[in-house]
């Protein structure tokens, strides 16, 4: 049996996550053997199509292009996965607010349960998923004839770009009545999407406002950082909720990740402790940031940051 | 038009949770518990849509042991007029949750049902969008802003880069996330009124749904413990060990 993806992909570009659930189907096949099929739909989307592609151990690319996978709205997604899904063993999706909105969809449709946000394949039924905000590691093992499973990024390396699948499109058009796209708000800028940044720094309680978050501006910039905050920033109206990083927020794990003004809530460490470097910066030294931190600078922000920005022009 | 409101009973947000000494779950012998946050917010959000006229009456439910009693008193503490108790002490998955529910929607034939968008205990993200999978409606997920206008509810949901609102069609589902709403306090004397409300106790076998798990929990580990590194006297010396020592800039 093969596994079906699903794409992620926003302003038909294909989404970085989708390198990530693709390194979790690998090991499944390596297993399992089979084929790994990718699933895109959405309207207007064969550049999303030749880029999923190139994805490295994927044998087919499916599309199925049509106004009424716009916007991936959960009822045509899920009815149109759940037609597919009959010729695989498992669906794949990313733990993205598209994965977490659709594939439950899926599950149910197909009287199986779902998994979600598996950490590390086990076996091809036997799965890895954090329970608790990460303060417990759960191992799952599914005796249903399909698995559909949403997979957390930060647990797979992305697989590379190098193949050439075969491109074919999907008939299957689905109806949609009870549903409607209305409009979308998304954060304009430059910068890296922050669970795919190879650098993140984030601010907390103690940037005071949503002003001196430029702050960070700056130095994100010089590194081709993501900016993030913390639960307290986004609940003091700092900033906008889609850049927590938490548990309740984006998980995060980067090559470098910059703690300013953070506490360290483990709601907050749940979110970004799987780093490979770990930097704060806090004026309390008590703070428990530090007690996960690589290296820990005790000052105060407002003076710390200009100087940080500075030494990283020379 | 009638609200149900779905809740469920864990672990409370602030204690500290430790894996037990044989590996198949977490400790949990004198252990405070609570409503679910996420559901203490799709309480709010019925409770104020029924203050606005919009609904007529909320219904809270939960599956899950008789002590969870205490969350749905709580849930008509809070403002719901009256609640259902699907008893049973078994472990129960998502899936059979939703099932469950499915057949108190068939029952109750509510306009809106709306759920906690994840447990914080399980943290499966699942059981409202099984929900709308299995009564054929549609679904509003993540949500951080509700309104209805009559036969269809515009729902604004926080997606990855933003937010997106979305139009429904009644009924359907809704699931709550953090920005909702700030869930109140319940206040004294509506906690002495709660105890006088109807709470019905129902069994799965009653409602024919069978209680089983195609999940099997193998075991329960506690994460990696990541270890606390070296504190540098300046900004120059942490720039000099990310660059020469760390090599990630």
């Amino acid at each position: 049996m093969s596994i079906l993806i699903l794409a992620e992909h926003h302003d038909r570009q294909l989404a970085g996550a989708t390198a990530h659930v693709a390194a979790a189907a690998q090991e499944i096949k390596e297993i399992l053997g089979g084929d790994i099929d990718v699933l895109v739909a959405g309207e207007n989307v064969s550049v999303v199509a030749e880029a999923a592609a190139k994805l490295d151990g994927v044998a087919k690319v499916r599309v199925a292009d049509n106004a009424v996978y716009a916007h991936q709205l959960a009822e045509p997604m899920g009815a149109l996965l759940a037609e597919l899904a009959g010729d695989y063993s498992h669906v794949l999706g990313a733990a993205s607010t598209t994965g977490k909105n659709v594939l439950p969809r899926v599950a149910a449709l197909k009287d199986v349960s779902q998994i979600s946000e598996i950490l590390d394949v086990v076996d091809a039924d036997t799965f890895k998923r954090p329970i608790y905000a990460g303060n417990a590691i759960a191992t799952v093992k599914s005796s249903d004839p399909l698995k559909v499973i949403t997979v957390r990024s930060t647990g797979f390396d992305a697989v590379g770009e190098e193949g050439s699948a075969a491109i074919e499109s999907v008939e299957t058009v689905v109806e949609n009545s009870q549903s409607t796209f209305a409009k979308q708000a998304l954060a304009q800028n430059d910068r890296p999407e922050l669970s795919a940044a190879k650098v993140v720094i984030s601010g907390g309680r103690g940037m005071g406002s949503g002003e001196n978050f430029k702050l960070l501006e700056g130095i994100a910039d010089k590194l081709g950082a993501a900016i993030g905050a913390s639960r307290a920033a986004v609940d003091a109206g700092f900033v906008l909720n889609d850049m927590q990083v938490g548990q309740t927020g984006k998980i995060v794990a980067p090559e470098l990740y910059i703690a300013v003004g953070i506490s360290g809530a483990i709601q907050h460490l749940a979110g970004m402790k799987d780093s490979k470097v770990i930097v704060a910066i806090n004026k309390d030294e008590e703070a428990p940031i530090f007690q996960v931190a690589d290296y820990g600078l005790v000052a105060d922000l407002f003076e710390a940051l200009p100087v940080l920005q500075s030494a990283l022009s020379k | 038009m009638k609200i149900l409101v779905a809740v469920k009973r864990v672990v409370d947000a602030n204690v500290k949770v430790r894996v037990n000494g044989d590996n198949t779950g977490v400790e949990l012998a004198n252990v405070k518990m609570a409503m679910n946050p996420f559901c203490e917010i799709a309480v709010e959000e019925a409770v104020r849509l029924k203050e606005k006229g919009v609904a007529s009456e909320v219904v809270a439910v939960t599956i899950g042991p008789k002590a969870a009693q205490e969350q749905l008193r709580t849930a008509l503490a809070l403002g719901a007029d009256r609640a259902i108790h699907i008893q049973t002490e078994e472990h129960v998955e998502s899936l059979v949750v939703a099932k469950l529910l499915a057949t108190v929607v068939e029952a109750e034939q509510p306009g809106l049902t709306i759920l906690g968008k994840q447990a914080i205990d399980t943290d499966n993200n699942q059981t409202g969008q099984m929900l709308a999978a299995l009564t054929g409606m549609a679904q509003g997920t993540f949500a951080s802003e509700v309104k209805v206008d009559n036969d269809k509810v515009a729902v604004t949901r926080e997606i990855d880069g933003g937010l997106q609102t979305i139009e429904l069609i009644l009924p359907a589902v809704i699931t709550t996330d953090l920005r909702l709403n700030e869930p109140r306090y319940a206040k004294l004397p509506d906690i002495m009124k709660a105890k006088k409300k109807p709470l019905d106790v129902k069994w799965p076998t009653d409602l024919g749904v069978a209680v089983q798990s195609k999940l099997t929990l193998l075991k329960v580990e506690s994460p990696a413990e990541r270890k606390g590194g070296i504190k540098v006297g300046s900004v120059d010396e942490l720039v000099d060990k990310l660059k020469n020592e760390a090599k990630v800039i």
